[in-house]
């Protein structure tokens, strides 16, 4: 109860305490009804379902290419549909385009901010989007004149009120999703810069987003500092679902490789299997002996397997189906801070907080 | 972490506690380096290497400290002696570490013995001094005051908390920019309840599937992409990353002349998988020419194309969408039911990206249902699929160490300007994007 002199005060203060109050309230008791729903339909565990299938036998993991240039921290990667280049950014403002292949460096532009948390490279190949601390998106087309500066070429798509976390292109080199620690999401023009669409519903800053590889290629999902993890609809810009089960910030978001569920990796030492049809976490992957956060997760291409990068400097993976890990991959000297599978599953590739990006082949020994 | 720090300390269970020997002081309730792992192993039923790396993140963070070489925060595997951190200085409950706190535990160093400070520890104490220069002199009160009341304690005491103090600030130091922290404010609040209420409600009236069911669908999907997972199955004819031989991606580029059994098979999967083969795509359109109904396909290609490219010509777009598919009398009549294609007509009036969507999804459903499952027990599907090679697997090198050559692949760059010039050169190609999946209409 407010104590207030001025009886005028004291209404308009009294009002949106009140409301807000009442709002909660609502919340809480929609959101325990909403679990009763879900739990009704919920007949059986993952694991349950799981145990006629065979359990995976003994793999072989082996460092294949070890990617040195990044004077710091590298924080993120994406790879090219050629199935052989990435591109990487780090925390020193440097972004770089590799052959992995070959292991050799093809461009590299260094950004006027540090900490340029986000990359990703375009569908057609022909240039990379990257942004961070500047709060913005930008893009690059990659020259093939060797000597032509790339930076003269960027084209600054996206703005917002804070850090750039992720981004994205759509399915193709013209539109970009970027998710921000403002706590929204953004569809935006390449082209002219403009701003299609935005996403609302976070409460915290948003850490990451996935493309949906569904038929319709409509929605994405997002995860926060608010452990939320929201599925949306790139058209309406609503969120059509919401999914409120980590204990702290997701870190990492990926959808499984048939669209219908997603994984998600938080710091609070779990991934976690979410299905959109069902509408629940259908499955929980931790161990008691991790206790760090996973920062990074991606499907093997089949979807049995479940790659994670922790902050103890280690790669999880985890049988999707079983719920069990499967082995644990030591080499990295720093945290992991990103993890992608290649387009065609040949490989994955890890950065990490020790300046390498390390290419990973894991395979069923004999 | 600190779960597993409160188990070790368990009396019965923890970790065996003796008294260590440092010099010629004797501290009480220390621990060997050996005893922390031998415990993480038993306790968590995990190998030596992960309790040594476990083990090793507890010294980094501050919650186990090195009696002997402090500064080296390294869990080592003998009987070095470590102590547990005093909850007092955990990261968790004194988080953030102010910069007063720090500058007063630099200035006490400092007194205690002229030059003991570290390198990077000098550098923060002159930034520390310049920045709160103000309150300076209660710094140095304070330092002086704190070594007056550890001088009154038990030797094995004092160096007890030194021990802890210095580990402490070895982990916490306050970095310079430290970023802005989020403040929740009513009004942020006000809106995020308002939102998740809203969430909430659309989302208990959503129809929701059975987990049994839905579960069901992880597992046929992975037995079904099992052969086609190349870390579960590994491929053919072996796997460029291991082999540096890049003919897996070779024999599996767009446009190959023969393609492989696999991917000929993955066509069969669904409807989604075939038009993202952009080999596929074409196939199925050779077929759809020869049922005359390809309109549908290049419909629906035209509609990607709007949806996905740039914003400054969808008017264009909607326009030659309309003229070549939708008009009455139109060269590639699609047939739509009447109530999308009267939504339609009314949309194009103020077109924007998304116009086309209705009679998109209802044209894909229609080849999804009726075009693509007759394709797939069609005569040019089975020829495709007898056609299709199975690589055959190489067999390791006899001498492994002998590495490959690993060739560079021109960059997509450099691909997509040559395919543009020679378009400009044969003056050929409507409306161009830079999107690779488009198939020439």
């Amino acid at each position: 109860m407010r104590f207030s002199i001025n009886p005028e005060m004291a209404t308009q203060e009294v009002q949106p305490n009140e409301t807000l109050t009442n709002l909660k309230a609502e919340s809480d008791t929609l959101k325990t009804k909403l679990e009763d729903e879900r739990a009704k339909l919920h007949d059986v565990e993952l694991h349950q379902v799981a145990e006629k299938v065979d359990g995976l036998g003994q793999f072989i993991m082996k460092t294949r290419r070890t990617l040195k240039g990044h004077g710091n921290k590298v924080l993120c990667m994406d790879w090219c549909k050629d199935k052989r280049r990435i591109v990487s950014s780090s925390q020193d403002g440097k972004v770089i385009v590799w052959d992995a292949f070959t292991t050799n460096k093809e461009h590299a532009v260094t950004m006027p901010c540090t900490w340029v948390m986000a990359c990703a490279y375009a569908p057609s190949g022909c240039a990379v989007a990257c942004g961070g601390l500047d709060n913005k998106c930008s893009v690059y087309p990659l020259s093939l004149d060797k000597n032509e500066n790339l930076a003269a070429k960027k084209k600054s798509v996206a703005m917002h009120t804070n850090y750039l976390s992720a981004c994205s292109f759509t399915n193709s080199d013209m539109q970009i999703l970027t998710s921000s620690g403002d706590g929204t999401c953004a569809l935006w023009d390449v082209e002219s810069g403009q701003l299609l669409q935005s996403f609302h519903g976070h409460a915290a800053d948003v850490l990451c987003l996935d493309l949906a590889p569904s038929e319709t290629g409509n929605t994405f999902v997002s995860g926060g500092c608010d452990k939320k993890a929201n599925v949306w609809d790139m058209r309406s810009g609503q969120c059509i679902q919401s999914f409120e089960t980590h204990e702290s910030d997701i870190n990492s978001v990926r959808y499984y490789p048939s669209g219908d569920a997603f994984a998600s990796g938080s710091d609070d030492a779990t991934c976690r299997l979410y299905d959109l049809r069902a509408d629940r976490e259908v499955a929980i992957y931790s161990k008691e002996s991790i206790i760090f956060g996973a920062s990074s997760v991606d499907f093997s291409l089949s979807g049995r397997l479940l790659f994670g990068g922790y902050n103890d400097y280690t790669i999880n993976v985890w049988d999707v189906l079983k719920g069990t890990r499967v082995s644990i991959l030591f080499g990295h000297e720093n945290r992991v801070s990103t993890l992608r599978l290649s387009p065609d599953g040949t490989a994955f590739c890890s950065g990490s907080w020790d300046h390498t990006l390390r290419l990973t082949h894991w395979a069923s020994g004999s | 972490m600190e779960r597993v720090i409160v188990a070790m300390q368990d009396p019965d269970m923890g970790v065996k506690m003796r008294n260590q020997r440092l010099l010629i002081t004797v501290i009480p309730h220390a621990m060997t380096g050996n005893d922390v792992i031998e415990w993480l192993i038993q306790k968590y039923n995990i190998t030596e290497e992960e309790a040594r790396h476990l083990g090793g993140l507890l010294v980094q963070y501050g919650y186990i400290y090195p009696l002997r070489d402090p500064r080296s925060l390294l869990l080592r595997s003998d009987d070095s002696p470590y102590r547990f951190q005093t909850p007092y200085f955990w990261t968790s409950s004194r988080w953030p570490a102010s910069e007063l706190d720090y500058a007063i535990y630099l200035a006490k160093k400092n007194i205690r013995k002229q030059g003991e400070l570290v390198d990077y520890e000098k550098e923060n104490y002159s930034i520390l001094h310049k920045r709160i220069n103000h309150t300076w002199d209660f710094v140095v009160m304070q330092a002086r005051e704190q070594l007056r009341a550890s001088k009154q304690r038990r030797k094995a005491d004092r160096i007890v908390l030194e021990c802890q103090e210095q580990a402490y600030w070895l982990i916490n130091k306050p970095c310079v920019n430290m970023p802005l922290y989020y403040h929740y404010t009513t009004t942020i609040q006000l809106r995020y309840y308002y939102y998740t209420t809203i969430i909430h409600r659309r989302a208990l009236g959503r129809n929701r599937v059975k987990s049994s069911i839905c579960l069901e669908s992880f597992m046929k999907y992975s037995e079904q992409y099992l052969h086609h997972d190349p870390i579960m199955s590994g491929c053919l004819p072996s796997n460029p990353w291991i082999s540096d031989d890049t003919a897996h991606w070779t024999i599996n580029t767009d446009m190959v002349g023969t393609p492989t059994r696999l991917r000929v098979e993955r066509w069969s999967f669904s409807f989604m998988e075939l038009l993202n083969d952009s080999m596929g795509r074409r196939e199925f359109m050779i077929y759809l020419e020869k049922e005359f109904s390809a309109e549908n396909l290049c419909f629906w290609v035209a509609c990607e194309d709007l949806r996905h490219g740039e914003s400054s010509k969808i008017i264009l777009k909607v326009e030659e969408v309309y003229k070549n598919f939708l008009a009455p009398g139109a060269a590639r009549w699609v047939n739509i039911d009447s109530k999308t294609m009267e939504r339609t007509l009314e949309g194009i009036k103020r077109p924007h990206r998304f116009i086309m969507d209705d009679a998109q999804m209802h044209i894909y459903f229609l080849m999804k249902k009726d075009s693509y499952p007759r394709y797939l027990k069609s005569e040019l599907y089975k020829n495709m699929l007898a056609k299709a090679i199975v690589p055959q697997e190489t067999k390791k090198s006899v001498f492994p160490f002998m590495r490959r050559q690993r060739h560079s692949s021109p960059s997509p760059a450099m691909v997509t300007q040559a395919t543009e010039d020679d378009g400009k050169a044969k003056g050929a190609g409507p409306t161009g994007t830079s999107s690779t999946t488009n198939s020439q209409i």
